[in-house]
């Protein structure tokens, strides 16, 4: 600005000394009027021309490329924007998706285990019965054998104690009374046993 | 005769005397210039709103960038109002650019270093915003003369003042754009004219110095052309909005 302002000055003075000096050979040309009117004629015409045809043709074409332009640029982005709902709307279906398979998933698992688990409940509910069964049966055929061990062992005891008795001496005796004797024993043995 | 830095700024006839009634209006290099200059506008300007493609062009760009440029400058100055005197700040605005930037060329006329040439602009200017203040504003718009809040011993006094400075309108605009154009031209005359008569010794400095001088003189033709046309918006805000 300053060095400006300096410029200007020097100029300044340079041109008031030209136009002293320059006084003697006619002046300032811009002072002579000899061509004012005819360069406020062509002025008027070129600067006429310029505006009309500026004002008529050109700068309406520019100004409608510009709006075109504008409202292009705005029909894009709100194309734009409804392509971003868009596709926001389809990312938060398909996480509601995502999310229903999801649950649905963990149901039929949890069904799937409740029935694995009912069907493990039963089976060996059904199981046990048939274990039960069995070893009741088996119980029931032990203590038949128990049982019947004692007589059988007497009858045995009275048989062969008769047999040997009959080979000792040679005499049949009354198998009634050997096998009387036989409880006896067994009995005495039992209470021993017992004691 | 070339030695003068003044003599760049001679009008000289151009072809036939041409005589209208007793007045010369003969084609000169000053017409020269101004239609050269109108002619350059009209082709680029023209060439930039013929393709309407999406995506502009290098014309087409400049041509629009200048629309908006302008459209900006009247818009933030003088408001909406102003919209219907655009395309007259448009030609404006361009036809002064063109005629200081044509002015730099070597060897051309600078159409707008001539008084005469400004002053029948300003005038016109200072006239048309006279003329659409009076129609906005009826009688009103003598308001302008009288700001508010001046309390009532100062009044004469102020619109006295506000008087001549609206009257100084057009010559302070007019001497504003001519004086700069001239003062600048002329001296880059005066240094071109010491890089010959120091010769290749001493002439290196006057020639950078030159040199420097073009770059700012092409920014002074640009800033001269936008204050004129800002001053108009100016004066064109006061007379359609008329708050001072």
């Amino acid at each position: 600005m300053l060095k400006k302002i300096v410029i200007l000055l020097f100029v300044t003075c340079f041109a008031c000394f030209n136009i002293v000096f320059a006084a003697e050979s006619g002046g300032m040309p811009q002072l002579n009027p000899e061509f004012w009117i005819s360069q406020i004629f062509w002025l008027i015409i070129t600067f006429g021309i310029l505006f009309i045809v500026l004002t008529k043709v050109i700068l309406p074409k520019i100004s409608d490329n510009l709006e075109t332009r504008k409202s292009q640029i705005l029909e894009n982005i709100e194309t734009a924007d409804k392509q971003k709902e868009e596709s926001q709307k389809k990312i938060d279906e398909y996480e509601k998706i995502i999310l229903d398979s999801k649950l649905k998933a963990k149901s039929y698992f949890n069904q799937a285990r409740e029935k694995i688990l009912d069907d493990i409940n039963k089976k060996r509910a059904a199981l046990d019965k048939d274990l039960d069964e069995e070893i009741g049966e088996v119980e029931k055929e032990l203590s038949d054998l128990k049982n019947k061990s004692g007589e059988k062992i007497n009858k045995i005891a009275a048989e062969t104690s008769a047999e040997l008795i009959k080979e000792l001496i040679g005499e049949e005796v009354n198998s009634s009374s050997i096998a009387a004797i036989v409880e006896d024993q067994s009995k005495i043995n039992k209470e021993r046993k017992d004691v | 005769m070339a030695s003068n830095p003044m003599y760049q700024f001679n009008v000289y006839r151009i072809g036939p005397e041409i005589k209208l009634g007793s007045v010369d209006i003969s084609f000169t290099n000053a017409s020269l210039f101004m239609v050269i200059s109108s002619l350059a506008i009209l082709i680029i300007f023209n060439l930039g709103a013929k393709k309407k493609t999406l995506i502009p062009d290098k014309l087409q760009l400049l041509s629009e960038l200048s629309y908006s440029f302008v459209a900006k400058m009247i818009s933030d100055t003088a408001g909406s109002k102003a919209k219907p005197y655009f395309s007259f700040i448009f030609s404006l605005f361009m036809f002064v650019l063109f005629c200081n930037m044509f002015g730099m060329i070597p060897y051309a006329f600078t159409v707008t270093s001539h008084i005469i040439v400004t002053f029948v602009l300003a005038a016109f200017i200072f006239i048309g915003v006279t003329i659409i203040g009076f129609m906005k504003h009826g009688l009103g718009y003598l308001k302008l003369f009288v700001p508010s809040g001046v309390p009532m011993v100062l009044l004469p006094l102020i619109v006295v003042i506000e008087i001549i400075s609206y009257l100084s309108r057009p010559i302070s605009l007019s001497v504003r754009l001519f004086a700069n154009m001239m003062a600048g031209h002329t001296m880059m005359k005066v240094f071109g004219g010491f890089v010959i008569s120091l010769g290749i010794v001493g002439g290196w400095l006057p020639l950078s110095f030159s040199v420097a001088l073009t770059g700012l003189e092409i920014l002074v033709a640009f800033l001269q052309a936008y204050v004129f046309a800002i001053l108009t918006c100016i004066y064109l805000n006061d007379a359609l909005n008329l708050h001072h």
